[in-house]
């Protein structure tokens, strides 16, 4: 005999749960960490979006951040648009819709802010515009903003968030950390201060370009931040690779991190920077 | 030539394809390989040193896919670790502080994607790269002669110039990797190739090149052909001062 047979099974059958519950209970009343995996009230995520457990910061838009972020803010070069070097199908539909989404004209939020009395450049991509992918708008702006900068001699503080290169872009987009790059170089020889916050995810061509160019370099927790993707590490070793491998903490461990900050302490400290930083 | 895409993806792999060491010992007389600045290790993908470039002392930096399997094996298949790139800096800044000449010649299929790279930064090394190329005060020229791989190459190709052998690819990722990224489908290379505008033909139209290097079965012309550029193009590059130098280099990124 079966010591389980079917019919002792608990099934759904068995539970007289009311049927409409599922009507009942909105579909976002609940959110899961996917980081520690606790499950949390969607109400009670405050405006910084953070696991109340494990202080993970959820992916949240350009906009959100700025929010909550610093006290004035002047935005630059809203009109810029891609020209579809690859004239690859289907992309302009994809730049539309991510634009009306993220109320973004490409991946990266420019501009002019301020914390107290500390004026700096501020550049905050968005992990919703096309997972924050670098193509020639997002690469254009962020070179302007450093240019900008040292041209008013002020310091820049950059929130990365990205999934790497722009693929409707192709080379165009690899040729964009180059050309950062060289800003950033021009900001660093006259002196300036500038500050990355390495926030979830930063991948690919924007880790091996200007994420890891900064003078400090903070980090969110448990950010996921690294230069291959995991499956094709994992395909390369033909082994399974530590869960935490590319964890904001591990990089702090190996020394590529200089502080891990939560969302709630980032205005106060990015003032102290600012301050006695540069 | 009409060559599709994919034709020119496969000639780039081939395994009779000139390898960095030929290029080297056929382009330089007295050249002595130095192994230094990888920073706990020593990267056999990433080979390097001093030699003499028509009686000029230059410094050359390559990529190496190897040879035997074994050797293969060691060097990642031409994937450079975090301590290539590092080794790559090193001879770069040895040879800028005495205004010596570079030359990279790149075969990659990227930078190496492994556990051990990630933890000692593989993204960090390569940023390292692209930042301190921009503004080393010295002509730095690269042949990419296979494949050009993302930024595993980029970290190799940011100074003055880069020109390309005819059967040879610079891309973001392999035409197999875009196609399992964009369609789920790497079986769908060659359309992937096409679209990509990966062919020395197609980044030349996009400024991204200087030039074409020609390419035949024979290893010691396709040695001339790059030593000809190579001559003609450093001469130009020397008459210009150091401000001029650095005034092209960056407009030679800034316009894209």
């Amino acid at each position: 005999m079966n010591l389980y047979d079917h019919d002792n099974t608990l099934t759904a059958h068995h539970v007289k749960a009311d049927r409409y519950a599922d009507a009942k209970v909105p579909d976002d009343l609940w959110t899961k960490c996917p980081k520690c995996g606790e499950t949390i009230l969607t109400k009670d995520l405050d405006q910084y979006s953070t696991c109340p457990h494990c202080h993970y910061g959820f992916r949240i838009s350009a906009r959100q951040r700025l929010k909550w972020l610093v006290d004035q803010f002047t935005e630059f070069d809203t009109e810029l648009q891609t020209n579809d070097p690859l004239n690859f199908p289907g992309y302009n539909e994809k730049i539309a819709h991510a634009q009306e989404r993220a109320q973004l004209n490409d991946s990266v939020l420019t501009g002019k802010a301020t914390i107290g009395d500390a004026q700096f450049g501020l550049g905050i991509m968005d992990p919703t515009f096309i997972m924050g992918s670098l193509g020639m708008v997002t690469g254009e702006k962020i070179t302007r903003l450093f240019e900008r900068a040292t041209k008013d001699k002020l310091p820049v503080v950059l929130f990365t968030a990205s999934g790497g290169a722009r693929m409707q872009e192709g080379i165009i987009s690899l040729m964009q950390m180059a050309k950062i790059s060289s800003a950033v170089q021009h900001h660093a020889q006259a002196g300036l201060l500038y500050v990355v916050v390495l926030t979830d995810p930063t991948t690919g061509g924007v880790t091996a370009s200007f994420a890891m160019q900064g003078d400090i370099t903070l980090a969110e927790p448990h950010a996921l931040v690294g230069f291959a993707g995991r499956r094709v590490i994992e395909q390369t070793m033909h082994q399974k690779i530590p869960a935490d491998l590319q964890d904001a903490e591990t990089l702090l461990k190996h020394g590529f991190v200089d502080r891990i900050i939560q969302r709630q302490q980032e205005k106060q400290t990015l003032q102290w920077l600012l301050k006695y930083g540069g | 030539m009409t060559n599709k895409a994919i034709q020119i993806v496969t000639a780039a792999r081939d395994d009779n394809k000139i390898t960095g060491k030929e290029i080297i010992s056929s382009l330089l007389n007295d050249y002595m390989e130095l192994h230094g600045g990888g920073i706990g290790s020593d990267d056999p993908a990433i080979i390097g040193g001093i030699g003499l470039f028509h009686q000029q002392p230059v410094t050359v930096i390559a990529t190496d896919k190897g040879t035997d399997i074994e050797d293969r094996v060691a060097k990642h298949f031409g994937c450079p670790t975090p301590a290539g790139y590092r080794k790559s800096l090193h001879l770069m800044k040895q040879a800028a502080k005495f205004h010596r000449p570079i030359f990279c010649f790149v075969n990659t299929p990227g930078a190496y994607p492994g556990q051990s790279a990630e933890e000692n930064g593989q993204g960090a090394a390569i940023a390292q790269n692209i930042l301190e190329m921009s503004q080393l005060p010295t002509p730095i020229i690269t042949i990419i002669f296979g494949e050009g791989g993302s930024g595993g190459a980029l970290a190799l190709a940011g100074g003055d110039q880069v020109w390309m052998l005819e059967n040879s690819t610079y891309s973001i990722l392999s035409p197999e990797g875009f196609a399992t990224i964009l369609w789920k489908d790497n079986t769908r290379a060659d359309e992937a190739a096409q679209i990509m505008q990966l062919t020395p033909r197609d980044l030349l139209k996009k400024h991204v090149i200087e030039g074409i290097i020609k390419e035949p079965s024979d290893h010691q012309q396709v040695v001339k052909n790059i030593d000809q550029v190579l001559q003609r193009q450093l001469g130009d590059l020397q008459k210009l001062s150091t401000d001029q130098l650095l005034q092209k280099r960056h407009e030679r990124y800034r316009k894209f």
